[in-house]
């Protein structure tokens, strides 16, 4: 065995460590892979060794590599090995690497649940901190629901850098177990008001972070936050508040309207340009929220808007590139505001930075009008040839897409210019966004009837040049313009000029290469246009160039039946079948082109993409219902079905509605006709499109023609877009010219009678009026389609699960899975078989945590009632949302002074509505203890609380929901929340000299049934410097000190930290223990440097350790029907004692033996109670306390005897103290 | 939340990844390639945000970058962090580094990966921000030392001699790398605390 050490440490000289191994990749630059696979067989070699710091070393390797894209996952159990080793040195390897490399497909991550449990509750603060560090890297479901209840005992721990790490896991928590949430909410709202910032800051971000998704269930922590806002100094929890705000606004705008003052002051008081930011930006959402309707605002907005001005004009490009992107939240709810600073913005669209510039074209959208458009667009086309980023030039591209076709092509007034745009952008190369330039050429194309002749003109060039687009492969993503061409040439060929030349475009052996839904596109339109050619051909009696053509197709279509797409290959054998069957015809000198045209009659509309969804499930209609009924349960499961319809059933369904949907519908459609015909930029459709464009009256006095000579269309690839500019340019004038002269003569005539949408324009954009006549035709929808618009939610959204509702009281069922003890059986579940009656005894802990209470302030209560109640109240109202909001005190005064420890400390945790109830049972309560003596105040408390009652009745109907939930919290509360109220300090002194005090206090260890972790305090008293505190014990057989592998048994433990003068803090100490039925003494020694001015000295400071048995014990509570199975079990062994001269209340003598022993109540009649408690190797223990006159006695049963006569020889010295 | 953060070079060697998303080994080797691809094409005096990066990106996430000397400093966060506040936290990270490693140069960084993830993780975890003072981050980090210091005992002195030894022999340590260290200018952004 020595042999085998010695050897691994031999080779361990030998194996290369982290900077070897960089070093080496950096010397084998030139075979670098085969380098790293000889390396990554070393590191499956040091694996294999026994010794944990080879395999450490190893995964530390294992790390690096993974960063240059190795996969490690086969060593993912080597990595969780060295994850439990004990030294943290090693541990900190372990975690980093499963951190890097572990996520929710990793299959030995379940095996880590009970590592990281134990990490957790190490005494080593640090170990606690990597084990979260780690965690939160590579949690999962399973791992957030079985540590979600340590990872909560850990918000509370006394070290801030473990609660602060603990409070931000429990967003990664939550995520992966979203039914945690309600349980540690009230524990993470705590932490809000924590007093180490970190921490606060840590309960802000998670706060935030889910408030983030689902705000509404947040509205009730507003007042809380605009504390915080109105208090805190550090900028980082300030942002994020800020941002909540922002997010909380559109919710409610009451709150916005409190929030603009604080946030003005803060815009003009903070000098950090990060703090102004957010503050200018919640601001504008708080306008965007209150937009409707609040007209004194605009000064906000001017100082917002004028705040960024600043921020844009800034020298700091991330300034400018910031105050862009806050100018176009502006631009949605006051574009006249950003309007006026369009000089700058266009200014920006010239900046050397691609992300200022992107920022700029964002707000661009909101910058144009009917006049400046053109303009706009062509500064948008040179920048289109400029740019030589794929990404940027998409981004350009899809920007001028979208600003032309915003709210119904509002902007455009030449729609023949929008159409050379498009076809312009065509001669883009490599961009993804060929589909959006077809679909807006097919938009446009169907819906302005108008333009549809020199769409089709544009198109028919755009196949003609098809080999310019569809040449190469990179230009892929443009040839999806054919799709629309080629539609659009097959859909309106009666425009087509010369048709022959586009068939025969549409039939070259290259269109084989393009994509398969396009060919089969073409293959449709070949067959329209086709069939165009053909009645042209017959109506002139060209007989021989009608067969010509035919001929044509049937030479030219087997290349498409080849085609490996089954569509192009089944639309083209169809087709091909087709023609030669005409051909047959035409050989008959048959007339057939009438008939071929039938085929394609009739005009396809246009319908809205949500038309489908917007049908209304008509009235009488139940989906869910069943059309038969389900074959009942009794029979057999292989009876054959019967016939699904049956004739009784469908007789009996039918009639229902189609009559009266009919009449309906024939009604709706009537209504709908109107409508549209009383709708100027509706035209009704025809059944035949060439028809209706010649007596359309409006298309008459379009000015085509003359702009058709003055454009050299028919040069291919170049429509010249430009030109139009110039064109519009005269043609404004021209119509400006005129406009005044009209003046002069009819002063008022207005043109507004020809514009579509006139509900937005300004007086000056009134002047310019469309080159054509356009009528765009409404998409259409269902008739009676209903106006929700909330369709785009994504089912698959992960913050989903977080939407709870938080207010509510939690639930029974709702408790964190606890890792459950050896009598877990006995907790019996009280919903299910305890009579309610007997609930109120059930709730241990918490009448423990409102004795103390009441001990506090017993002394002042009689006095101070009334006045307990008053504030009470005023509490209440301050935590009320809507009392917060709509009275508006000055934000100074928000914060209002607290009432006294008592509310704050007890009821912070609780939800509002909970707290009130709680008080009432509260109050009840005391009735029971005080009411005998006083019944005078019984009386009076009585009517108190009757008029709180009637108040709100809702709320007492509740009732029964809140004291089951009182009571899944007091279990809780009983297992897991061991924070030491003020007034009872747990913590004995241990030793004391004029340098230094040391407190401790004893815990049984929860994981552990053999340890207990001993929490010392220690306090400077001097004025000196402490460091290098050394804590040593003597270990007893029994009873030994746990310390770091390989030290030896005279080793001391250095405490983690060093003491400048006056300050305390606590460091935790393990002990191991084999029995713990009697009590302990240790002895022990701390040793200390003392160093001051005049130098450093050796101090030592000797001390004794006691452990008494209730040290042992751990809170456990215990219901009623459990505890008397125990009883009647008859195992247990009796002992008992007597205590004379007591004084104290039975609450207060309860409340000290739940304290000091760590019991809880089970049961109490009159001044009887029933105490349950456990010792850390499971000894149930039970108490029977009864008070008499002036003495107490106590009953024990417990399953050692000897733990309970020292349980109880302890427990007399307590009480006798009383 | 910040979905990743990476360090890089001038000429896009990973120093540092820390993904707070899963991404198999391969997609985050494209993603720093693409990061590095995006962020090098840009000159030194333009902004320090930037959107894209197809594989991370999407409509929320913005890069948040710094570069130092050899070295570029990538955050990459959604909408939720704030810009000004992240530059900040990077300018905190490299800070801190230059403390823990007294004068922090890439060479630091090459050869003690390691180290610069712990001193992250006191900084970030899971992708939210755990803390920003920096004398707190530093004195968290010097208390793990020590603590891996004291446990290093007798088991880690012959390792260190051996190290020692090894370094002596080594005829290729890397003497003509010359990177100077890391000089710290912020552009004259306000302070933020």
């Amino acid at each position: 065995m020595a042999l085998k050490m010695v050897k691994g440490s031999i080779d361990r000289m030998f194996d290369k460590n982290l900077q070897d191994l960089v070093r080496g990749i950096r010397n084998h630059k030139e075979d670098e892979a085969k380098y790293i696979s000889q390396c990554i067989d070393e590191i499956k070699q040091e694996l294999k060794q026994d010794n944990i710091a080879v395999k450490a070393n190893a995964v530390c390797k294992l790390t690096y590599l993974q960063m240059l894209g190795y996969d490690i996952s086969w060593a993912a159990f080597n990595i969780i090995e060295v994850m439990s080793a004990s030294k943290f040195t090693f541990k900190r390897i372990g975690y980093l690497a499963a951190s890097q490399c572990f996520h929710e497909g990793t299959d030995v991550i379940m095996l880590t649940t009970n590592q990281i449990r134990k990490d957790l509750s190490s005494p080593n603060q640090y170990d606690t901190g990597v084990a979260l560090t780690g965690l939160s890297c590579f949690v999962t479901p399973d791992l957030a629901r079985d540590l979600a209840n340590d990872i909560m005992t850990l918000m509370s721990h006394t070290k801030p850098y473990i609660r602060k790490k603990a409070v931000l896991i429990m967003y990664k928590v939550f995520l992966k177990y979203p039914e945690s949430l309600r349980p540690a909410f009230p524990r993470l709202k705590e932490k809000l008001e924590d007093p180490d910032p970190g921490v606060q800051s840590a309960a802000v971000n998670v706060i935030c972070e889910l408030a983030r998704r689902n705000p509404k269930n947040y509205l009730s922590l507003a007042p809380l936050f605009f504390k915080l806002m109105t208090s805190s100094t550090n900028n980082w929890v300030l942002i994020k508040i800020i941002k909540l705000f922002g997010a909380l606004t559109p919710l409610e705008p009451r709150l916005g309207k409190k929030l603009i003052e604080p946030l003005t002051n803060l815009i003009h008081s903070t000098s950090a340009m990060s703090l102004l930011y957010e503050c200018v930006n919640t601001v504008i959402a708080v306008l965007i929220s209150l937009s409707s309707g609040m007209p004194n605002h605009s000064a906000s907005i001017q100082l917002c808007v004028q705040k960024l001005r600043i921020l844009i004009e800034d020298s700091d490009q991330n300034l400018k590139y910031l105050g862009l992107l806050a100018m176009s939240k502006i631009l949605k709810t006051h574009p006249k505001s950003v309007q006026s600073h369009k000089d700058l913005i266009l200014q920006c669209l010239d900046d050397k930075d691609e992300s200022i510039r992107l920022r700029a074209l964002d707000l661009l959208y909101g910058m144009v009008s009917k006049k400046n458009l053109m303009e706009i667009v062509k500064k948008l086309m040179i920048h289109v040839d400029k740019a030589e980023g794929t990404t940027y030039r998409d981004e350009l591209l899809t920007k001028i897409i979208d600003i032309c076709s915003q709210s119904n092509y509002q902007y455009i007034t030449n729609f023949e210019w929008y159409i050379s745009i498009l076809v312009e952008l065509t001669r883009l190369e490599g961009t993804r966004h060929g589909h959006l330039i077809a679909a807006q050429m097919l938009d446009v194309a169907i819906r302005v009837k108008a333009i549809r002749k020199f769409a089709v003109s544009q198109m028919a060039m755009l196949l003609d040049n098809a080999h310019l687009i569809a040449s190469n492969t990179q230009r892929n993503g443009i040839c999806e313009v054919l799709y629309a061409a080629a539609w659009i040439c097959g859909e309106f060929s009666e425009h087509l000029e010369e048709a022959n030349q586009t068939l025969e475009a549409m039939l070259r052996p290259k269109v084989t290469t393009l994509p398969g839904h396009i060919q089969a596109v073409y293959v449709q339109n070949m067959v329209k246009l086709y069939a165009s050619i053909l009645q042209q051909k017959e109506q002139a009696g060209e007989k021989e160039a009608a067969q010509e053509i035919t001929q044509l197709m049937i030479e030219r279509l087997p290349q498409f039946v080849q085609s490996a797409d089954l569509e192009v290959q089944e639309r083209a054998s169809c087709i091909l079948q087709l023609i030669k069957y005409i051909q047959k015809l035409q050989v008959k000198e048959v007339p057939v082109a009438e008939e071929v045209i039938a085929l394609f009659a009739g005009e396809l509309n246009p319908v809205a993409p949500k038309a489908q969804k917007k049908v209304p499930v008509p009235e009488g209609l139940d989906l869910d219902a069943w059309i038969n009924e389900p074959p009942s349960d009794s029979e057999s499961e292989d009876e054959k079905p019967k016939t699904i319809f049956h004739d009784e059933e469908q007789r009996h369904s039918k009639p229902r509605h189609p009559e009266m949907d009919e009449e309906e519908l024939a009604r709706r459609r009537e209504a709908r006709k109107q409508e549209q015909a009383n709708n100027p930029f509706y035209i009704k459709s025809s059944p035949s499109p060439q028809k209706r464009y010649q007596d359309t009256p409006g298309v008459e006095h379009i000015p085509v023609v003359q702009i058709d000579l003055s454009v050299p269309l028919k040069v291919p690839g170049m429509p010249m877009s430009d030109q139009y500019v110039k064109l519009e340019e005269e043609r404004r004038h021209k119509q400006k010219l005129e406009k005044d002269k009209k003046k002069k003569k009819q002063k008022k005539e207005k043109r507004g009678k020809h514009h579509r949408h006139n509900s937005l324009h300004t007086e000056s954009e009134e002047d310019i009026a469309p080159a054509h006549h356009v009528d765009i035709i409404t998409e259409e929808m269902p008739e009676n389609a209903l106006p929700s618009d909330e369709d785009d939610k994504d089912p698959n959204d992960p913050y989903k699960a977080l939407d709870i509702d938080l207010d509510k009281p939690l639930a029974d069922s709702e408790k964190l899975p606890v890792q459950r003890h050896r009598n877990a059986e006995a907790l019996k579940t009280p919903e299910s078989e305890v009579p309610p009656v007997e609930k109120k005894s059930k709730k241990p802990k918490k009448k423990e945590k409102k004795h103390k209470e009441k001990e506090k302030d017993k002394g002042k209560k009689k006095e101070k009632e009334k006045k307990v109640v008053e504030e009470e109240e005023e509490e209440k109202k301050e935590e009320d949302l809507d009392f917060w909001l709509s009275t508006a005190p000055p934000p100074g005064s928000a914060a209002q002074p607290q009432s006294g420890p008592q509310t704050s400390a007890a009821v912070a945790s609780e939800p509002e509505g909970v707290k009130k109830e709680e008080r009432e049972e509260q109050q009840e309560e005391e009735e029971e203890d005080e009411g005998k003596k006083s019944s005078k105040h019984k009386k009076k408390k009585h009517k108190k609380e009757k008029e709180e009652k009637s108040k709100d009745k809702k709320k007492s109907k509740k009732k029964h929901h809140h004291s089951e939930e009182e009571m899944a919290e007091s279990v809780q509360n009983g297992t897991l929340d061991d924070e030491p109220l003020p007034p009872m300090s747990s913590y004995r002194l241990l030793a004391e000299n004029p340098y230094i005090k040391t407190t401790y206090d004893i815990q049984g260890n929860l994981q552990n049934d053999s340890q207990v972790t001993v929490s010392v305090i220690f306090e400077n008293k001097s004025t000196s410097f402490l460091k290098s505190m050394e804590l040593n014990v003597l270990d007893s057989l029994n009873t030994k000190m746990l310390r770091p592998e390989g030290s030896s048994v005279h080793d001391g433990i250095p405490v983690p930290f060093q003491l400048p003068p006056g300050i305390s803090n606590e460091a935790q100490f393990v002990f191991t223990l084999q029995s713990i039925v009697m009590a302990q003494k240790l002895k022990g020694t701390l040793s200390f440097i003392v160093k001051n001015d005049e130098g450093s000295t050796h101090e030592k400071l000797d001390f004794k350790l006691h452990f008494s048995c209730a040290s042992y014990l751990i809170t456990t509570p215990c219901y009623s029907d459990a505890f008397a199975k125990l009883l009647e079990s008859g195992d247990l062994h009796m002992s008992s004692i007597k205590v004379d001269g007591i004084s104290i209340s039975f609450q207060h003598l309860l409340a000290k033996i739940c304290f000091h022993h760590h019991f809880s109540v089970v049961e109490r009649v009159d001044s009887c109670a029933s105490m349950y408690s456990r010792s850390i190797q499971g000894h149930h223990v039970c108490l029977l306390v009864k008070k008499g006159e002036n003495s107490v006695s106590i009953d024990g049963k417990c399953s050692d005897p000897t733990l309970l006569s020292n349980l109880l020889d302890e427990m007399k010295e307590t009480l006798s103290k009383c | 939340m910040i979905k990743a953060i990476l360090i890089f070079n001038n000429h896009g060697k990973p120093r540092l990844s820390k993904f707070y998303q899963r991404y198999s080994e391969d997609t985050q080797q494209q993603i720093i390639r693409e990061t590095f691809h995006l962020v090098s094409k840009r000159d030194e005096n333009v902004c320090n945000f930037l959107e894209g990066g197809l594989l991370i990106g999407g409509s929320d996430n913005k890069l948040i970058y710094r570069h130092y000397a050899t070295l570029y400093f990538v955050f990459c966060v959604d909408s939720s962090e704030s810009e000004l506040g992240i530059l900040d936290l990077i300018q905190v990270f490299v800070e801190t580094l230059d403390k823990c490693f007294e004068n922090v140069c890439e060479l630091d960084l090459i050869f003690h990966v390691d180290k610069v993830h712990n001193i992250l993780a006191e900084m970030v975890m899971g992708g939210m921000v755990l803390e920003t003072n920096m004398n707190e981050i530093v004195t968290q980090i010097d208390a793990q030392n020590k603590l891996e210091k004291s446990e290093a005992g007798l088991a880690g002195a012959p390792a260190r001699a051996v190290s020692a030894v090894k370094n002596m022999n080594l005829p290729e340590i890397p003497r003509n790398i010359n990177i100077g260290d890391i000089s710290i200018k912020v552009p004259n952004l306000p302070t933020f605390k």
